[in-house]
């Protein structure tokens, strides 16, 4: 795969022109979609879906350009350390996104909650709500009409209880999963496919337990807790934490899945295996999300 | 799709495809570049007139020429095009064009990566601009869109606006990925990172700004879309959020963009100063570390931005010493600039004049925001015409002269032709003496109380206001002269030669005016010579 002959610069391609207009559809359809929920009668779904159309189109395309490329020997050593940089970076911009979700639970944690209950120099917030009063998480929010603050939460029940508590199986899987990608890796590494494959199928499966036990820990939020994301703010930072979050597990549970597809079509070798590896990386950058988000949005 | 470029590399140099494809289709880092530039110059000219409009309704005071809805969307949508349309892809035009020929790279290091973070920018400029025909009319809550005006109270074609935004910031983050990747692993044999060109540590440390904050403004705009469109409370204080929470995570990207969008210029203007003095730069290594210094700094500052919110004092405090450390590695900064001109074989061409004035103009820009910067002095000017003064002046005569000068600089060296020398110099007297006049006189309607945004103002800011508004007139249509050296110097200027100034360090120097298509193939070896722009 590697040689030491020149980069490689592409010629000319339609690929990013075609991707740029999907993401014009995208901004058009998504815009139009939401402007017009509740609205009966509206197509703007179709623009959407048409945009989704397009750029899982030139994706699939442009991603089995790369892979025939690189099959054709065309990328030197110096090529594949710029994925490598590249996935490093997109991952570190991955994380300033969650980022700035943790910052705002955190301040509402540490600050606008407090203030609004009367604490500290800005007690003046107080006189809006007086009756409100500042707990964590916020059961019952300052204006509960029209935030009506929910039943119950999601924080953990103590230790005897952890086995009822579905965030703590969803943390089990997901750890585990991280392992189970790591041993995938290994096995492929020295040549053993089989446990590579059984692996990488193990790694996927608890993925995807991960993703129905959330809807699970959804379904029960909205039909037996009053938690919504209309319920104030604590249900404002649980779903839009947990939500993202789960997102990007799909996105990692769907890379993998591709992955492990490539792995069973044999592709991969022992020294060359970026897409795997990239994919590993992101499934073990969700992973250290969940950690934190455990602790911050359902433990402390 | 794609020939392959590998082994012999003598044998092919072909030029770029023929017709629009070319532009469409390309992968090439100079046609991107170019591609950068041309679109940045066009919002120069959308924005700059929406800025014309605004002079126009506060040439006088009262009601003279648009509705206050419509100002609010002009006012919007300038800074909006300013910051996003014309600034930040300018830099990154220059980038392209730069980064790999000062490295000896053979181009960017993710080609297609590089021609899709291109052409997302019109789509998303497309959108934005379309707004202004949709029901509701464009955005209209101000460049910072501040909830509740940006949630509650905005236009529905806030929700195209934030999907905008979006595409928008992958585009900033798959570019700076492409910059970073480019320096870190595409650098010739030889040049270390401290023998980097300053344009390219310049642009290192902006690519990770970008692909640190970046992120966060999109968390931002889609914590507004959540809250507007699917019941909740982030920005509600009923549901135990909290409006100002949006200022913080908004600030704390908007600050670092700030930076992003002058760090570059110091890095231009260190390259043109050093040629046009004949001296090497005056103190590299520390210039390295201030631009880093700056750019740490700047995730620890945001909240100055928000004095008046209703802070802590604890958070008054910190955000006014840290805001002032700043001052330090600025300080450095202009200092090398002055001393590398100190005793240097001086001569004034157009990018000189247009690098000097950066500097003094900058540094009026830099210590107003010094003045910005005393918590308790700024409970005055926060949001009066001072800061639209502070903030022009590190912008207009700051990055966009910075961004003037290095087309001046570099021109010859992209086009192969020399522009005129006077005309060059009669843009740079126009303009400087009309951004001046423009910005200047802002200062003194700030201190005397003239708030911002206002499409009115009382009797006693008519005066300055109408100097300030001749001012922009004239800086608008000097701009249209710049338009006119630019073609000028395609169409009709003198060949130029390869190494074009004198005192020119650099690769870029080495290569033909213009370079050939593709340069650079086979990496120069450098481990012998001495790489330091």
């Amino acid at each position: 795969m590697s040689s030491d002959s020149s980069y490689y610069v592409p010629e000319s391609s339609k690929l990013p022109i075609f991707m740029a207009f999907g993401l014009l559809l995208f901004v058009l359809g998504a815009g139009s979609t939401i402007n017009d929920l509740g609205k009966e009668s509206s197509n703007s779904y179709i623009l959407l879906m048409t945009s989704f159309a397009v750029i899982w189109g030139v994706m699939f395309v442009w991603f089995s350009n790369v892979i025939s490329e690189n099959n054709k020997g065309m990328y030197s050593d110096q090529l594949n350390q710029s994925f490598v940089w590249g996935m490093a970076w997109f991952i570190f911009s991955e994380v300033m996104f969650f980022f700035a979700f943790f910052l705002a639970l955190g301040y509402v944690r540490m600050f606008s909650v407090p203030w609004l209950g009367g604490e500290g120099e800005k007690a003046i917030t107080n006189i809006l709500w007086p009756a409100f009063e500042a707990t964590w998480p916020v059961m019952v929010t300052p204006d509960n009409e029209t935030f009506p603050g929910a039943e119950k939460n999601m924080n953990m029940p103590g230790i005897t209880k952890l086995h009822t508590w579905l965030p703590f199986w969803n943390t089990l899987c997901l750890v585990t999963s991280s392992g189970t990608i790591a041993l995938a890796e290994a096995a492929l590494k020295k040549g053993k496919r089989a446990a590579f494959k059984s692996w990488m199928v193990v790694t996927i499966s608890l993925g995807f337990i991960f993703v129905f036990l959330q809807g699970l820990e959804y379904y029960e939020a909205y039909a037996h807790m009053g938690l919504t994301l209309g319920a104030g703010i604590y249900g404002t930072t649980f779903f839009l934490l947990t939500g993202f979050h789960g997102f990007h597990v799909c996105l990692g549970a769907i890379i993998l899945t591709i992955m492990t597809i490539r792995g069973f079509g044999g592709a991969f070798s022992e020294h060359d295996h970026f897409g795997l590896a990239a994919g590993s990386w992101y499934w073990h950058f969700v992973d250290v999300v969940w950690i934190f988000l455990v602790l911050v949005v359902y433990v402390f | 799709m794609s020939a392959v470029i590998e082994g012999h590399h003598d044998d092919h140099h072909h030029g770029p495809a023929k017709g629009i494809t070319r532009w469409l289709y390309t992968t090439n880092h100079k046609d991107i570049g170019s591609l950068y530039l041309w679109f940045s110059f066009i919002m120069l000219f959308i924005g700059g007139a929406m800025a014309m409009v605004i002079r126009a309704e506060l040439f006088e005071p009262g009601s003279q020429i648009v509705s206050p809805e419509f100002y609010n969307q002009m006012v919007t949508n300038h800074g909006l095009i300013m910051v996003f349309g014309v600034i930040m892809p300018a830099f990154v035009g220059l980038a392209n064009w730069l980064i790999p020929m000062q490295i000896g790279a053979p181009d960017m290091a993710l080609p297609r990566l590089n021609n899709l973070s291109f052409w997302i920018l019109p789509a998303a400029f497309g959108v934005l601009l379309a707004t202004f025909f949709m029901e509701g009319g464009a955005p209209n809550f101000g460049w910072t869109f501040y909830a509740p005006l940006s949630t509650e109270y905005a236009p529905p074609t806030v929700t195209y606006f934030i999907f905008a935004v979006h595409i928008m910031g992958a585009s900033s983050i798959m570019g700076s990925i492409n910059v970073i990747t480019t320096i870190l692993n595409m650098r010739a044999p030889g040049m270390t990172l401290m023998k980097m060109p300053l344009f390219v540590w310049s642009w290192l440390i902006t690519a990770y700004l970008l692909i640190a904050v970046m992120p966060v403004l999109a968390g931002a705009v889609t914590m507004m879309l959540m809250d507007i469109h699917f019941g909740t409370s982030f920005f509600k204080a009923g549901g135990g959020g909290d409006p100002v929470l949006f200022q913080h995570i908004f600030w704390f990207f908007g600050h670092p963009e700030v930076y992003i969008m002058i760090l570059p210029a110091f890095g231009i203007v260190s390259h043109i100063i050093e040629t046009f003095s004949r001296k090497p730069i005056f103190g590299y290594d520390s210039m390295v570390y201030a631009i880093a210094s700056i750019a740490l700094l700047s995730f620890v500052v945001w909240a100055h931005h928000m004095f008046t919110v209703g802070m802590p004092i604890a958070g008054e405090l910190f955000f006014m010493y840290s805001t002032m450390l700043i001052a330090i590695p600025t300080g450095v900064k202009v200092f090398n600039w002055l001393s590398t001109m100190f005793k240097g074989s001086l001569t004034f061409e157009t990018p000189m004049l247009f690098a000097i004035a950066f500097v003094a103009l900058f540094t009026i820009g830099g210590l107003s925001g010094l003045m910005l910067a005393i918590a308790p002095a700024d409970f005055q000017y926060h949001d009066t015409y001072f800061v639209v003064a502070h903030f022009h002046y590190v912008l207009v005569p700051g990055a966009l002269f910075s961004i003037i000068a290095a087309v001046y600089y570099w021109l010859p060296k992209w086009t192969g032709y020399m522009y005129d020398e006077f005309m060059g110099k009669t843009h740079f007297w126009l303009s400087f003496v009309s951004v001046n006049l423009t910005f200047f006189p802002m200062h003194f309607v700030g201190l005397a109380g003239m708030p911002r945004r206002i499409p009115d103002y009382a009797m006693q800011f008519a005066d300055y206001n109408m100097i300030v508004s001749v001012g922009a007139f004239l800086f608008g249509l000097s701009q249209l002269l710049f338009l006119y050296v630019v073609l000028k110097a395609i169409f009709y200027g003198k060949k130029a030669t390869g190494q074009v100034w004198e005192g020119a360090q650099g690769l870029e120097w080495t290569l033909d005016s213009p370079p050939a298509y593709h340069t650079f193939e086979t990496p120069p070896n450098l481990e012998a010579g001495e790489a330091k722009g």
